[in-house]
């Protein structure tokens, strides 16, 4: 495989074309921004919390790159039915995944679908694009209520 | 006779090299910085290795040949632009420094709040902020000339917003977002008629055109070493005497005094009053390497070079299905700025600098642009004077392969 398919694997340009959970949501408990200035991708992720605090249902809007907006499709998809501290692990295994740095046994088990951003480590320039919407999700988690910006 | 690109390939290093091992670098980010000559890497190398000294102040033959190269630099600059004297030119570490010491030395005090300042909607931030920032220090006001849907300044709304409030304008010559080259002798012509001095950003435009001051009438134009073949860390500013005399210094420090006391000092001569303290003297004299190296080729000939592979390159993108150039002027430069239905630009310019071709993919440092078009970003290509026909080629192929990805 060349670097660029190993980048662009089919099922990110699929979950690019065609973005799962990709709407807006009246009901959540938890909405954020994600924006990247240098390149303009700007996403709200929203999601709903329930008591127990699961993970009810997540969604997003906006507009970027197939890098974006598939790590978003797919995160929304993985983090359904997931406890805040889950999520927060997830992300963690995530990270190492497209910083490269060597997954811990478990983590590459737990990725699942995620495991396909494994190439974005070869492109320094688009780790960020991987990384914009969860980062948005964290701040989502992380307050109380309304909106946070995240770089 | 025109430049011929294949004996000036050589000139440069850095396009030997493979890109991610196996394709050969094909360069078309000329309007972000441009590869350098041996030339120029050669006149640097020989102040470091031998000519080592700080200029005008030392006794020994080291200080005094790097001072002489250093005010060489000068002459060969104020031919280059067409200035007056070599006293019209000062060196600075690049555009955005020249543009910051216009508008804090000799812009600033001439503002009441409520004044203004005009610009374009096609400006680089870096003569966008600094004049953001003289108005918030001042009350003075930033007023915006428009642009049509090629990319053009509308120049009756231009002409409009010069009022009797106007203290000042400063206006791209060529954008580095969009290629267009502005009607700038007209719009200083016009902003003349009522007084108002003039600042043009010729970043862009002296790697492209010829650039002619005294042609132009300009107050003050300013460029960066970098874009024209040369190192990064120096700049120009030029200024007509009567301009440079009413400047203030914005940098106080060695070298650009006569006579320091506690009680008064005494300002060096114009323009040693604005290079306060060691300026980057192996830069200058790479820039003037530099800009002896473009002007042997003749900027005319690198001006026809560039826009007949500009030419090239927007009809076959044009042709692409889903491809829309952003910025049609009928009077452009060697850039191409364009977005592509269902790619974004950032990956296109993931998947050609896989198959070694090497664009921009951002918002260039110009966002009011991007706003004004009503997108985030675009992929942009920028040529210089080793860009070739097969470059053209190369870029077209990969444009072709990001739609077969992305189709
Ligand atoms: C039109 C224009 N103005 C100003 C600048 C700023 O130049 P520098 O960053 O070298 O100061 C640039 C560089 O991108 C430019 O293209």
């Amino acid at each position: 495989m060349n670097m660029t398919d190993e980048l662009y694997q089919e099922v990110i340009l699929d979950h690019n074309r065609h973005a799962r959970n990709y709407h807006a949501m009246t009901d959540a408990t938890h909405t954020a921004e994600g924006y990247n200035p240098l390149c303009g991708d700007h996403y709200q992720v929203h999601l709903k919390l329930n008591d127990q605090g699961v993970i009810e249902s997540l969604a997003f809007e906006g507009e970027g790159c197939a890098i974006s907006k598939a790590s978003l499709s797919i995160m929304t998809d993985a983090l359904k039915g997931k406890t805040a501290d889950e999520a927060k692990a997830l992300f963690e295994a995530f990270h190492d995944l497209v910083t490269g740095q060597a997954p811990s046994k478990d983590s590459d088990k737990s990725l699942g679908k995620l495991a396909v951003f494994g190439g974005v480590c070869k492109f320094p320039s688009r780790i960020k694009c991987a990384t914009l919407g969860w980062h948005a999700l964290m701040g989502a988690l992380n307050q109380s209520q309304g909106r946070v910006s995240t770089e | 006779m025109g430049l011929d690109v294949y004996t000036v390939l050589n000139d440069f290093p850095a396009l030997g090299q493979l890109v991610h091992g196996h394709y050969p670098l094909v360069y078309l980010d000329n309007a972000a910085t441009t590869l350098k000559p041996r030339q120029v890497m050669d006149a640097m190398n020989q102040y470091y290795r031998v000519d080592t000294g700080n200029i005008h102040r030392g006794v020994h033959q080291l200080s005094q040949h790097a001072t002489e190269k250093y005010e060489k630099t000068r002459t060969t600059v104020q031919r280059f632009i067409q200035a007056e004297s070599p006293d019209n030119i000062v060196f600075t570490s690049g555009t955005t420094a020249s543009i910051n010491m216009v508008a804090q030395g000799y812009v600033r005090k001439r503002l009441s709040p409520g004044d203004e300042i005009l610009i374009t909607h096609m400006e680089h931030h870096a003569n966008i902020v600094p004049w953001q920032m003289l108005c918030e220090q001042t009350g003075a006001v930033l007023k915006v000339a428009p642009i049509d849907d090629e990319g053009n300044v509308l120049l009756e709304a231009y002409e409009h917003l010069l009022t009797d409030r106007t203290r000042f304008v400063s206006v791209g010559y060529v954008s580095n977002a969009l290629g267009t080259v502005n009607p700038i002798d007209a719009m200083i012509a016009l902003a003349h008629a009522r007084g108002v001095a003039v600042l043009v950003d010729a970043a862009q435009a002296v790697a492209t055109l010829p650039v002619d001051v005294k042609a132009l009438d300009c107050d003050f134009l300013a460029f960066s070493g970098h874009k024209l073949y040369g190192p990064t860390g120096v700049g120009v500013l030029y200024g007509k005497a009567e301009a440079l005399a009413e400047m203030d210094p914005v940098f106080g420090g060695g070298d650009m005094i006569l006579s320091v006391t506690f009680e008064k000092t005494l300002y060096n001569r114009i323009p040693a009053r604005f290079e306060a303290g060691t300026p980057p003297i192996a830069e200058v004299i790479g820039l003037g390497a530099a800009i002896d190296y473009v002007t042997e080729i003749g900027m005319a000939h690198v001006a026809s070079h560039e826009r007949g592979l500009m030419q090239d390159a927007q009809e076959a993108l044009q042709a692409i299905p889903g491809v829309r150039i952003i910025g049609t002027s009928p009077d452009k430069a060697g850039i191409v700025s364009f977005v592509m239905d269902g790619a974004h630009p950032h990956d296109i310019g993931t998947i050609l600098d896989s198959l070694g071709v090497a664009i921009r993919a951002g918002h260039h440092c110009a966002q009011p642009v991007m706003q004004r078009f009503g997108i985030a970003a675009t992929a942009r290509v920028s040529f210089g004077l080793y860009n070739t026909q097969a470059d053209v080629d190369h870029l077209i192929a990969a444009v072709n392969k990001v739609r077969e990805i992305f189709a």
